[in-house]
């Protein structure tokens, strides 16, 4: 659990296989995944081309940031289920404040939200610290508050996300294989690698890892969670953002999709739900993962409803295996 | 402070159902307050009425989060029992009952072999098993069905009826389950189990509790309660559509976390569930009273379930 936080000291010389097996392994198992999926669907739509790359990259964008954000909690031993109904509280308000205006204007409105919906986030972590009750049962109930104010901003789905803000995300402005979908996801090393970085990163993982331990080491353990629930509000923010952009619609009830869909995408992606364990690029692939079963399907001609039950099975298949290696090894 | 204060607080950390209760009888009170004559015999029988989906679907939730686990399939296994109950009607109702029952014990039983065989995580298994009952739900709902199905007379019966013009029928149903549940916790062997698999796993294991078992069994009880709530509310709203029950997920964990089991497992009771089901209900008809928007609604709903636990937490000195 703590090797971590230990590889984050000056390593001896020499490079040890196993280690790194164990730390990147499901890293590259997930990406070895995707491009097996890519390859599979290139097989079976010969035509794919930029286009349907392109709808990809928009899919997976909300995902991918919920995932993110959720990322940012887990790794700090927690769990957020408001991840979606705050996600869906920065689309609405985004959606509310651009109505009608331009593209500046707009991007003054998103920078207050990211403000806004970061606090939100902040707040859930504050509960958390303050009241000492368990992280999922309060952020349970704070999804109960985010998703009502988000309907009480923007009571039905409504359409007029600013077109020259929905094409931040929707063009590719360099070349038709590099849509601007994917360069958006730049914000999450932009934002994480400096924080991974620094000391409060560093005693993210550690809280998440050991409790006791970062508590012993002189770590704040307070200030460590309650940064990793505003980062997964800012995260979460990022997310409702990019649903404006690649739909162009306010939509109060987008949250539970989000919520669970964000779970799933880190289970997938490598992080462990015991905390401490796990980076941001496994979930982002996992994202693209999950984004790309149900455009399969369509390729394939079967009914997209079987989407959700394939990545139900998938994540069941996946954490099975991944239990059964944990038994196997004690065994 | 008081020797008299510090022997109420012990009271209160050893009885906790007793403020628990007298939280109840609080919203009753506020209730009374705000439209004089509206808590009477009839109120009672609709909140009774109300919080028995609730209080079965809590009743299975209770189960596992006693053994430390968490069961978030809970609201699809209810909403697909009622569902395929419905779509069988046509063909008897026996067998529409037993085709939704057998969702949730499947469901249930899948649950448990992923959490007990495999060890996986209960938050991911039955996260995931949810997306596939929902899936699948779907699917069958396209394929199978041209129309919406209808609640069979027995089943609205259960779910609304009502005998001697107060006492709702599906009080039948819930309170010898609750007696069965409160008591077999208590005094059976399976539940002391369920409480030393939540408390520690390994030690239970190293006992010589073939934990894998008691685990299986007690998924699959969970899944088959949720179906006998999904059964009941479908009788309730006298409908089956396909977010029949996705509204009591949240609080049937909240119903659970109110009476005072802990999320960690190891220590609760029903009980403490069947007042924390109670609360909830009577919190929603407070809130329908004072005729807000359904937006406001879901804030303070959230915001009093914070301040429940917050209270609860301080009060009871849990960590």
């Amino acid at each position: 659990m703590a090797s971590t936080a230990v590889a984050e000291a000056p390593r001896p010389a020499g490079f040890r296989f196993g280690r790194a097996a164990r730390r990147y392994g499901w890293t590259v198992a997930v990406y070895a995944l995707l491009a097996l999926l890519m390859v599979i669907t290139i097989a079976i739509k010969p035509d794919y081309g930029s286009f349907e790359w392109n709808t990809l990259t928009l899919a997976a964008l909300p995902l991918a940031f919920a995932a993110v954000a959720q990322t940012m909690v887990v790794l700090s031993g927690g769990i957020d289920l408001s991840v979606g109904p705050l996600m869906a509280l920065a689309n609405v308000l985004a959606l509310r404040a651009m109505l009608g205006h331009d593209l500046n204007y707009s991007l003054v409105v998103a920078l207050i939200v990211l403000l806004e919906v970061t606090l939100a986030g902040a707040l859930n972590g504050a509960i958390i610290v303050v009241t000492r009750v368990p992280d999922i049962v309060i952020t349970l109930a704070t999804s109960f508050i985010w998703a009502g104010l988000a309907l009480l901003v923007l009571a039905k789905p409504t359409p007029g996300i600013p077109l020259d803000f929905q094409n931040l995300a929707q063009g590719s402005t360099f070349s038709p294989w590099v849509p601007n979908a994917l360069l958006v996801l730049l914000v999450i090393p932009l934002v994480w690698i400096p924080l991974r970085r620094s000391r409060a990163g560093l005693a993210i993982y550690a809280v998440g890892s050991d409790r006791n331990a970062a508590f012993r080491s002189g770590v704040n353990l307070g200030w460590s969670r309650l940064l990793a629930y505003a980062v997964c509000g800012f995260f979460a923010a990022c997310g409702g953002l990019a649903l404006s952009m690649t739909t162009g619609v306010g939509t109060p009830l987008a949250g539970t999709y989000y919520t669970l869909s964000g779970v799933s995408a880190i289970v997938l992606g490598g992080v462990s739900l015991a905390g401490g364990r796990g980076g941001m690029l496994g979930p982002v692939a996992a994202a693209y993962i999950l984004s790309l079963i149900p455009a399969v399907l369509i390729y394939l001609g079967i009914d997209p409803n079987y989407g959700q039950m394939i990545q139900g099975v998938l994540i069941v298949i996946v954490v099975m295996i991944g239990g059964l290696g944990v038994v196997l090894r004690r065994a | 402070m008081s020797v008299r204060v510090v022997s109420a607080v012990r009271l209160v950390q050893q009885r906790s159902i007793v403020v628990l209760i007298a939280l109840l009888v609080a919203l009753a009170g506020l209730i009374e307050i705000i439209r004089p004559g509206a808590v009477n015999a009839s109120w009672v029988s609709n909140i009774l009425e109300f919080a028995a989906p609730l209080g079965i679907l809590a009743a299975g939730q209770t189960l596992v989060v006693i053994t430390g686990g968490i069961d978030l399939s809970v609201a699809n296994v209810a909403t697909a029992a009622a569902y395929i109950m419905a779509s069988q009607a046509p063909y008897g109702v026996t067998r529409a009952i037993v085709a939704g029952l057998l969702v949730g014990v499947v469901v249930g039983l899948v649950n448990g072999v992923g959490v007990a065989v495999f060890r996986v995580q209960p938050l991911i298994m039955t996260l995931a098993m949810g997306l596939v009952v929902t899936g699948s739900l779907n699917v069958y709902s396209q394929a199978a069905i041209r129309s919406v199905p209808g609640v069979p007379a027995v089943i609205h019966a259960l779910g609304s009826g009502t005998v001697l013009g107060y006492v709702p029928v599906s009080l039948f149903l819930w309170a010898p389950l609750a007696v069965l549940l409160i008591l077999g916790l208590r005094g059976t062997g399976f539940g002391r189990l369920l409480y030393a698999l939540g408390d520690n796993l390994e030690a239970t294991r190293l006992a010589g509790v073939r934990a894998w078992q008691v685990l299986l069994a007690n998924y699959a009880a969970c899944g088959l309660l949720s179906a006998v709530a999904g059964l009941v509310l479908s009788g309730t709203v006298n409908a089956a559509d396909l977010s029949l029950a996705t509204v009591l997920l949240l609080p049937s964990v909240a119903a659970v976390v109110i009476g005072g089991t802990s999320i960690f497992g190891g220590s609760g009771s029903y009980s403490g569930t069947i007042v924390g089901a109670l609360i909830l209900t009577v919190l929603n008809s407070v809130l329908t009273l004072l005729d807000v928007p359904d937006a406001v609604k879901q804030v303070l709903y959230g915001a009093i379930i914070v301040i429940l636990a917050a209270a609860y937490t301080r009060v009871l000195g849990h960590d």
